[in-house]
């Protein structure tokens, strides 16, 4: 069952694969790092100046030490809003305390004083959504001015608006979901909210502040002069109004005492699966680089990625004679139980058939799924249609939707149509979705809407009796190619928070192995399927 | 033989006895303390008997007690070690009263050695050389001169009333005499009421040798000479056989005439000669006087043991059971060199202050012998001497021997207690000790040098926060990030110093250390972790405390954020009544230097009296309620200055 390779490391090939590789994940780590220092120099400089830690450090000293931090959209906002709010503002992540996983949002007051931008509000969301689903108790490090104002429309009013943080604190809190907010700058607003809402909240004295109204609008309002620490700073809050908990002396006082709150959560993990010892891969993950061709349109075998992927390289595949173009079997990554559904070509029914099968296997047996998209949609033309090809999809969406284990979907290649959605894409709520650099994801490829849009143009030129040049048909379809290029782009994508983040290849096992220990924190719920059309 | 001996004493000497006796088939007793119920000596030993509180005087001074533990366990012999009992005549006597033997000196002995003054004049009639001085009445200038030129230049005037150097001359040439004779005089009539003085011959490189001997009564022998030049305060540090620089015919001299001073005793047992040589020339055999003899196994006794293959504890056994003694002069043989260090628990920095402590971890090199009396998670108490270990080693060379000390003491690992490790080890590589240049003056003239604390590399600061981070074994994803590692400070304390190490974790088996303004690169490799290119050292971790044992080791304790608790309103300036109620008392007035938790008033309120105490030490600015006055919830009643930043 030991997977055997058939790359040769030493190939021309390999190394062309690996540098063009190289090439797409420096210009991610680029994207990544800039995200990372927040607001620049001269805001991290301020901030330093004030004796606060700088928003990545107050993570790191929250976290154990040595903690591995799986974060959640360390590009968004990429080359949104002018570049203004790298990583939009906010730190998200999986990071242990005490051992236990936890889900910190950390505000980054550096960027337009940690206000809330459309991105940020999502990706805010998005953390307490995977903190919902995975049962993580949060910890919000608060540092923020609350929505920004310029963008109100798209911060306030809607379902999932600003308000939909504090209603997710409150539902979160009722399912026995901890709740902890540390006030390390201002909670103006609506922000006052987040501790106020939280099971427990502490702020640091003389620095963190929590009001509805500040100063200037008390001020405006009704004429009384106070300053931000009389009208809501730790002293008041902790002694008079009972709004936070605990006084912290400074930033590394107050990320100690959200430790200790934590180590007196009492939880345990539920017992969901059975894990082994830990076993590293035959084959080097590093090679997955040399391995996968640089070209989405060359097809390879998904079994080269699995190799490098699980435990001791070995891999129980399910059904490998039926539906070819489709792999499925269970493997076991960094000791835990997965069934790995990997796309070996374009789907046909029986591929379709295949997936449905294995997916009801896994929810049977409570075994967490991952989904290795390399998809460029179901088969197409008469034979298909007729044989029912989109009736056999539906089974394999069924499943994939209905399926109460957990979804880890990583996007190692292309992420077409309906492809996307029989493979557990974003509209199926995996509990995570993971892109590599190379990957793209669209309606459907570049080449094949501009087709579509030029033949429907042609068609129309054609019955008018005009005629259509090469040229003009070339130039017509340009800018849609560019469109889908640049919008297909992972970059595009996990600006908008449509995955979780893009990540490096090399990273895919650390990363789903992360992925499964954090939404093991839930309990696996038996399944109950939609009907499926036979 | 004896079937059965009890130990009168504890730690390293108790456990030494309990050897010795073993190798030889008999049955052991300890005594112990309620301190050192749990003590190595009491496991050791075959049998033992509590004897009292953990004071000395409620239990190892108990010569009743102690007499009465024998003979209650069945012991017909009493080995009283050092220390405690072991010089105390009325003992011996009590001893002997109840039936048993004292394997020791007789009392009389004792007492004959016991008197120093006393003692010297008998040791002048058995001819044994004796400091050259004048203690008589005639304070005549000219009779103390002429007694001067009869002892010998350089000398020493003293005040007889004398003490602190006051009244105290040295003297180098006769034609200073007068002068300094005169002055001496004058501040000691103007000190003390009382110009008389004495003169002594001045040893001006002074040099402590000692010879072992041994009776059994009737004859004596010598096992050669020890040099315990090395002291501090008159406490021994290092101590070492042969004497550097002794020639045959010194040696031949100093023997003999220790022998004599044992013979005029009668001496049986174990026993020590001690005297003071003048090295301003080298060692000559006509420039070395009696000090006084130690009528007990000295605690430097191993280094004899070393040179000569005798076990001084077997003899002991044996002649005090009543055999000869076992070897004739000519058949005791010196072989090489020995050295014995005594490994404390004491701060050196601090003066050489006695310290206590739980020894969380200890670890000894098989290459040295190790006399010690504790275990890993025995107790340093501040009852007894805080001595952890006697490190002795073995050589054919003085500097082979020396080398090896050096290297013992710093493969020695001892955790939860400072040590003298790093003063030991100073002293081993001091270049006039290894050049055999000793004298008594040695450690104070070079102290600041020796006890210099030595700061550690970076590398090792770089270690200290990486284990103190719990991350000397990363877990498989330890440092896991997607592109930016994350990193984590840890502060340490080392000494009055505090530490930030900042560390970035890169994988399980790499990290970057920020620290003291260097950056240490990590790697943990087949043999684990290099700081840089340097290996990790051995190191010990209990509770928040890391000790590194790189030479004498480094304790750095890891601060815990939470140590410092918000003081918040606690620390506010006005004290208000917590609930509605009746001012019953103010105890303070304004102006009034109050201490946290001083009463300041109390309030009588829901039929409860309320004590209204100061959270922080300060000033009472001013007293804002009197007594009787009914007040609501909040009032002010005491206001304190603004606390000074």
């Amino acid at each position: 069952m030991k997977l055997t390779s058939k790359i040769i490391p030493s190939s021309e090939e390999f190394q062309a694969n690996r540098d063009a590789h190289l090439e797409a994940l420096e210009r991610v780590r680029e994207a990544a790092l800039t995200a990372a220092e927040g607001g620049g120099e001269k805001s991290r400089a301020r901030h330093l100046s004030r004796g606060k830690m700088l928003p990545r450090e107050r993570v790191a000293n929250l976290l154990d030490p040595g903690s591995p931090f799986l974060e959640i959209g360390a590009t968004a906002a990429h080359d949104m809003y002018g570049n203004a709010a790298p990583c939009a503002g906010v730190i998200a992540g999986i990071g242990r305390v005490h051992g236990q996983d936890v889900m910190v949002v950390c505000n980054d007051a550096t960027v337009k004083g940690g206000t809330y931008f459309p991105m940020t509000v999502k990706k805010h969301l998005r953390a307490q959504e995977i903190a919902a689903e995975c049962a993580l108790p949060c910890v919000y490090l608060v540092d923020s001015g609350g929505a920004n104002l310029p963008q109100q429309d798209e911060v306030f009013p809607d379902r999932d608006h600003f308000g939909r943080i504090f209603y997710n604190q409150a539902n979160m809190s009722a399912r026995g979901i901890p709740q902890i907010a540390v006030v390390m700058g201002s909670c103006t607003a609506g922000g006052a909210y987040v501790p106020a809402m939280s099971d427990v909240t502490i702020i640091v004295k003389e620095q963190g502040t929590i009001f509805l109204a500040g100063p200037p609008l008390v001020k405006a309002a009704t004429g009384e002069v106070v300053s931000a620490e009389d009208l809501g700073g730790g002293d008041v809050h902790t002694r008079l109004s009972g709004v936070a908990d605990y006084l912290a002396e400074d930033d590394a006082h107050a990320l100690a005492l959200a430790r200790r709150a934590i180590s007196h959560l009492n939880r345990a993990k539920p017992a969901t699966v059975q894990w082994q010892s830990p076993e590293a891969p035959a084959y080097d993950p590093d090679e997955i680089l040399g391995a996968v061709p640089a070209d989405l349109r060359t097809p390879y075998d998904i079994r080269e990625v699995i190799a490098r992927v699980v435990d001791g390289s070995r891999f129980d595949e399910f059904k490998p004679r039926f539906g070819e173009t489709i792999v499925t079997g269970f493997a076991h990554v960094m000791g835990c139980p997965v069934g790995i559904v990997g796309n070996n070509g374009v789907l046909l029914s029986e591929a379709a058939q295949k997936v449905a099968h294995f997916v009801e296997l896994c929810s049977q047996r409570h075994i967490p799924l991952v989904f290795l998209q390399n998809i460029t949609g179901f088969m197409v033309g008469r034979k298909y249609e007729n044989e029912g090809i989109a009736r056999h999809g539906a089974k394999m969406v069924t499943a994939v939707a209905t399926t109460n284990v957990p979804k880890i979907t990583m996007l190692v290649g292309g992420s077409f149509g309906a492809g996307n959605y029989g493979m557990s894409g974003r509209a199926y709520q995996p509990r995570f979705l993971w892109s590599w650099p190379n990957s793209r994801i669209s309606v459907m490829g570049g080449e094949q809407a501009a087709g579509v849009l030029a033949t429907v143009k042609r068609d129309g030129i054609e019955r008018a009796g005009g005629s259509w040049s090469a040229e003009e048909e070339a130039e017509f379809k340009r800018p849609t190619l560019e469109m889908f290029e640049r919008q297909s782009h992972p970059l595009y994508a996990s600006a908008r928070l449509w995955d979780d983040g893009v990540v490096d290849p090399r990273k895919t096992r650390d990363v789903l192995a992360l992925s499964l220990t954090a939404a093991l924190n839930a309990p696996i719920e038996d399944t109950r399927f939609g009907v499926f059309r036979m | 033989m004896f079937n059965k001996i009890l130990i009168a004493n504890r730690g390293e000497i108790a456990c030494r006895v309990i050897e010795s006796a073993r190798s030889m088939g008999v049955r052991t007793v300890a005594v112990y303390s309620d301190a050192d119920a749990g003590a190595k000596h009491v496991q050791m030993a075959d049998d033992s008997v509590h004897i009292g509180g953990s004071a000395p005087s409620d239990s190892y001074l108990r010569g009743d007690v102690i007499i009465e533990a024998a003979r209650a366990s069945g012991a017909q012999a009493i080995h009283p070690g050092y220390g405690f009992l072991s010089e105390n005549p009325d003992f011996v006597d009590a001893v002997e009263a109840a039936g048993l033997t004292f394997i020791g000196p007789s009392a009389q002995a004792i007492r004959a050695m016991g008197l120093k003054d006393a003692a010297k004049k008998l040791m002048e009639e058995a001819g044994v050389p004796v400091v050259p001085g004048y203690h008589g009445d005639n304070q005549d200038p000219e009779h103390l001169a002429g007694a001067a030129d009869t002892i010998g230049y350089p000398v020493l005037i003293k005040a007889v009333a004398g003490g602190g150097g006051k009244g105290m001359r040295k003297v180098a040439r006769p034609e200073e005499f007068a002068a300094a004779l005169d002055s001496a005089r004058s501040e000691a009539r103007t000190a003390f009421g009382n110009d008389a003085v004495l003169i002594e011959k001045l040893v001006e490189t002074p040099r402590h040798i000692e010879v072992q001997v041994f009776g059994d009564g009737e004859d004596a022998v010598h096992l050669f000479e020890r040099d315990c030049s090395l002291q501090r305060r008159h406490q021994k540090v290092i101590e070492e056989a042969p004497a550097p620089g002794m020639t045959a015919q010194m040696r031949a001299a100093m023997g003999e005439a220790a022998v004599r001073a044992a013979k005029a005793i009668g001496y049986k047992g174990a026993g020590t000669i001690e005297f003071i040589v003048d090295a301003s020339d080298g060692l000559r055999p006509d420039r070395f006087w009696f000090m006084e003899m130690n009528t007990r196994l000295q605690v430097e006794h191993p280094v004899s043991e070393a040179i000569t293959g005798i076990d001084l504890v077997q003899w002991q056994l044996r002649v005090a059971a009543g055999e000869p003694l076992p070897l004739t002069q000519d058949e005791i043989t010196l072989t090489g060199h020995a050295f014995e260090a005594r490994l404390y628990a004491e701060d050196v920095p601090k003066g050489f202050l006695p310290a206590t402590g739980k020894l969380t971890h200890l670890e000894f090199p098989a290459q040295a012998r190790i006399d010690s009396g504790v275990r890993a998670g025995d107790v340093i108490s501040p009852f007894y001497d805080p001595m952890i270990a006697k490190v002795i080693t073995h050589g054919p060379t003085r500097a082979i021997a020396l080398a090896r000390l050096t290297r013992a003491l710093e493969d020695c690992e001892v955790a939860g207690s400072v040590t003298n490790l790093a003063f030991l080890g100073a002293l081993t590589r001091h270049v006039g000790f290894a050049a055999g240049n000793v004298d008594t003056g040695l450690i104070e003239r070079d102290l600041e040098d020796l006890i210099r604390a030595e700061a550690p590399t970076p590398q090792l600061l770089a270690q200290a926060g990486l284990a103190a981070a719990g991350l000397m074994e990363g877990g498989a994803l330890s440092g896991f990030t997607l592109w930016s590692p994350l990193a984590r400070s840890v502060t340490l304390r080392l000494g009055e110093e505090e530490l930030t190490c900042v560390i970035h974790m890169q994988a399980p088996d790499r990290a970057m250390i920020e620290v003291d303004g260097e950056q240490v690169v990590a790697l943990r490799g087949a043999e684990g972790w290099r700081f840089d290119v340097a290996l990790a050292v051995p190191m010990a971790q209990s509770g928040a405390e890391i000790t590194l044992f790189d030479g004498p080791g480094h304790v750095f304790s890891v601060i815990d954020p939470l140590d410092r608790e918000a003081e918040g309103a606690a620390a506010g300036n006005l004290i208000q009544a917590p609930m509605p109620g009746l001012v019953k008392a103010v105890f303070v007035a304004a102006g009034d230097q109050v201490e946290a938790g001083r009463k300041l008033a109390v309030l009588e309120a829901m039929k409860m009296e309320h004590t209204l105490i100061a959270a922080r030490d300060g000033v009472v600015a001013e007293v804002l309620a009197v007594a009787g006055a009914q007040v609501e919830a909040g009032a002010p009643l005491v206001r304190l200055e603004e606390e000074e930043e």
